[in-house]
């Protein structure tokens, strides 16, 4: 009884899928449905990618509002919401509301959930309370709260099925990330890396909340779930102590290697893809070694954790160059062979393109000419160094050491790109990224660990690369051969979501609170509306009553909203020198709104 | 007039449930010197000196440590954040003591609109033996003795600073 009212409730595309399958099932199913947004990327792949083309780069210019919602929250909102069949899902930052929305009703508010939460939990997120969404799956809404909760509502009627603990706020340990639904379980990252965690990911069971298994980033092989025989590091098994052994004495334990990214599924290998943090402390001469696995690409078995894959893209970082950002899935042809690809644009400034079936380096360049720390990646598979990135010595803080500040390190530490996950269109077999165009200068110093504190170790000042005042820009990039295609500057840096769809447009937001429509081909601006603050959320659509939406998250905030709402240091100050560092503030204000567009009915 | 506008202040203030606002630091001039290198002002509160673009070793290791465990919530020279009060105007109606308490203790600052919380540092070496430094930067900030920009020319550190951050830092 309760599946057929949950068919009913969630629409015929639902109603198809629910029954005996399997909640995977259900969910393939329904990621296919272009009418619904039933995961953080709309699909496994994470391409952001919508076969809806009803707005399309002819009458996309016509787009306007439709309707806003206020959450009525005031800081940074990352992620979108979830649209399944009637019905949208939309999430805040802390204190994480959740509102459920009728959309065939007037958009009535149908339920709403609001947990409570100790506000002690406030001043250990690094930066900002932000939240990055819901995950679906079984008739649950999943939430992971800011005090690491992760929390099953009935998508029906907003009552608790279960709730799970996921980590100790007083050790420093956060939930910022969205949960991915695969098969029969939940799968969730935590957050921490500059309050030195040891960050994991760990599988829920969907029915129960039931810890079924938990991989960590770094420790013994047990504890991070490698077979050193049978896991591979670009081809070879890792061996035995893969990660103790790049570790002076235990500081794995306190090491990072946070997992608040994107994750990303491939239901025919059985793979989940995901990337760990920086290794705490941010001083790089306090942790002698590679550090693995922080910084790492993992492929994981979805149902017992097990790394199939591992690679570490920058070993022993000494810029907080994060490596949690999203892996894009697609299916491509490189030098005439059909490959299983992967795509990941990483904070240190390469994209790289892997085998997702094998973990092999197809292809990994800089996705912004200014990068400067590393001349690339050794590509020789003869190599000793082989698919180490070359760092040179003027950006090396660890060379420079303690108490020495290493100048015009680009990119930043926000990296080339932070969270704000890419979209890829198969139409045009091209990547969308919104990317940062920022640089820095890095001094480490010594630090001390204390549980629940900052371990922080570096102070940092950034600033727009020399002799520029743009600090982003949104690119189109082809990952087969590693080359922008087209870019388009922007005056801070594109800190949103984009979403590409069939209709040959795509759609980003920006910090000044612009939602903008570009041509898919070409990159030309096409349309542009000004929300009420800026977007640091991502751009999703829908389908209803056979009208296609356009909706986008604002409420500016986050790491964007820490250095950019004061403008950032301008190296030149004192100089008399008057530069394009305007500060954010001058353009927005706080506010935490869902903006949804459509065209014009007589259409 | 002064007086009346932070009696204003004060009153909105303590009308959102923050702390009642003290006084300001008063005249920052520099008049003794301490060994450890620390300026102090006529009231023996800790103070900036800069001289033709030197400074005194405190705003530089306070422009330095601020800048790693400060400006990840206030934001970039004590400039505030989108969610975090700019410290370089919060220093000019603070006294030494309360700013000290402050960061020690942390603050509730809890509204309908808005919950914002600031941690307990008295335990973060850290943040705890580098109070002054980040006090004496910041003041120098919020009387805009010094700028948005990192200090290039500085006041050596002395033997005594050393040997006292050694202590404070657990160092052998």
């Amino acid at each position: 009884m309760r599946k057929v009212l949950l068919a009913t409730y969630l629409g015929s595309a639902a109603a198809l899928a629910v029954g005996s399958a399997s909640a995977n099932d259900e969910l393939i199913k329904m990621s296919q449905n272009p009418k619904d947004w039933v995961m953080p990327a709309g699909d496994y792949a994470n391409t952001r990618y919508s076969k809806l083309n009803q707005i399309n780069a002819q009458n996309v210019g016509k787009l306007q509002v439709a309707w806003t919602f206020s959450t009525g929250v005031l800081r940074g909102h990352e992620g979108g919401p979830l649209i399944i069949g009637n019905m949208m899902y939309v999430h805040t930052p802390f204190p994480n509301k959740v509102y459920a929305i009728d959309l065939s009703n007037e958009n009535k508010i149908v339920w709403k959930y609001e947990p409570k939460q100790d506000p002690n939990v406030i001043p250990v997120m690094c930066c900002d309370t932000v939240n990055r969404g819901l995950a679906y799956g079984d008739g649950k809404i999943i939430l992971h709260q800011a005090d690491t909760n992760l929390v099953a509502l009935d998508a029906k009627t907003g009552q608790v099925a279960w709730s799970a603990t996921n980590g100790n706020p007083a050790k420093g340990e956060t939930g910022t990330s969205a949960a991915l639904v695969v098969k029969d379980k939940v799968l969730v990252g935590i957050s921490g890396g500059e309050f030195g965690v040891q960050c994991h990911v760990t599988a829920y069971d969907l029915k129960t909340g039931k810890q079924a298994w938990r991989a960590f980033s770094e420790g013994p092989d047990d504890q991070i779930k490698v077979d050193p025989a049978k896991t591979t590091s670009l081809g070879k098994p890792v061996g035995a102590d893969s990660s103790l052994k790049t570790w002076q004495g235990d500081q794995w334990k306190i090491g990072g290697g946070c997992t608040w990214g994107w994750m990303s599924y491939d239901p025919a290998l059985n793979l989940v893809y995901y990337g760990s943090g920086n290794p705490s402390t941010w001083n790089p001469k306090q942790r002698p070694g590679d550090n693995k696995w922080s910084m790492t690409i993992f492929a994981r078995d979805a149902d017992t954790g097990m790394a199939k894959w591992v690679y570490q893209m920058t070993p022993h970082d000494e810029w907080d160059y994060d490596g949690v950002n999203e892996m894009i899935l697609s299916d491509q042809q490189i030098n005439g062979q059909a490959r299983k690809l992967l795509t990941h644009f990483d904070r240190n400034g390469l994209a790289y393109t892997m085998d997702r079936e094998n973990g092999e380096l197809l292809v990994a360049e800089k996705y912004d000419p200014k990068v400067n720390w590393t001349s690339g990646v050794d590509m020789d598979k003869n190599s000793p160094t082989y698919g180490r990135p070359k760092v040179l010595d003027a950006a090396s803080t660890d060379k420079a050491g303690e108490d020495h500040n290493v100048k015009g390190i680009c990119p930043a530490a926000l990296g080339t790109k932070d969270e704000q996950p890419a979209a890829y269109s198969p139409d045009t077999q091209l990547f969308y990224v919104p990317t940062n165009h920022v640089c820095m200068d890095y001094e480490p110093f010594k630090v001390s660990y204390t549980a629940g504190q900052p371990y922080v170790g570096a102070t940092l000042s950034m600033y727009p690369p020399q002799g520029e005042s743009h600090m982003g820009n949104f690119i189109a990039w082809d990952g087969k051969t590693g080359k922008i295609v087209w870019s388009n500057k922007e005056q801070f840096s594109v800190w949103s979501g984009a979403l590409a769809t069939a209709g040959g447009v795509v759609f980003y937001g920006t910090l000044e609170g612009y939602l903008k429509a570009v041509d898919a081909k070409s990159g030309k601006e096409l349309y542009k509306f000004k929300t009420p603050s800026g977007i640091i959320g991502n751009v999703t659509t829908y389908e209803n009553g056979g009208k296609q939406y356009v909706a986008v998250l604002s409420g500016v905030g986050g790491w964007a909203g820490i250095g950019l709402a004061a403008g950032l240091t301008d190296p030149t100050a004192g100089l008399g020198a008057v530069g394009g560092y305007a500060a954010l503030s001058n353009y927005t204000a706080l506010g935490g709104t869902l903006t949804v567009f459509s065209l014009p009915a007589a259409n | 007039m002064r007086k009346i506008c932070s009696a204003i202040a004060a009153i909105i203030f303590v009308a959102s449930g923050g702390i009642a606002v003290a006084e300001g630091p008063g005249d920052p001039t520099a008049v003794k010197k301490e060994d450890d290198g620390k300026w102090l002002d006529k009231d023996g509160n800790p103070t900036y000196k800069i001289t033709d673009g030197t400074v005194d070793w405190f705003t530089y290791s306070g422009y330095r440590r601020y800048h790693s465990d400060c400006h990840v919530c206030h934001g970039p020279d004590g400039m505030g954040s989108t969610y975090a009060p700019a410290l370089k105007d919060s220093v000019k109606s603070m006294s030494y003591g309360d700013f000290l308490g402050v960061v020690a203790s942390g603050r509730k600052n809890i509204s309908t609109a808005q919950e914002n919380v600031m941690p307990a540092f008295g335990d973060n070496p850290n943040v705890a033996c580098y109070m002054d430094d980040l006090y004496v930067y910041l003041r120098a900030r919020g009387d805009e003795a010094w700028g948005r920009q990192r200090p290039s020319k500085k006041e050596d550190k002395t033997e005594a600073y050393t040997k006292a951050e050694d202590a404070c830092m657990g160092k052998k």
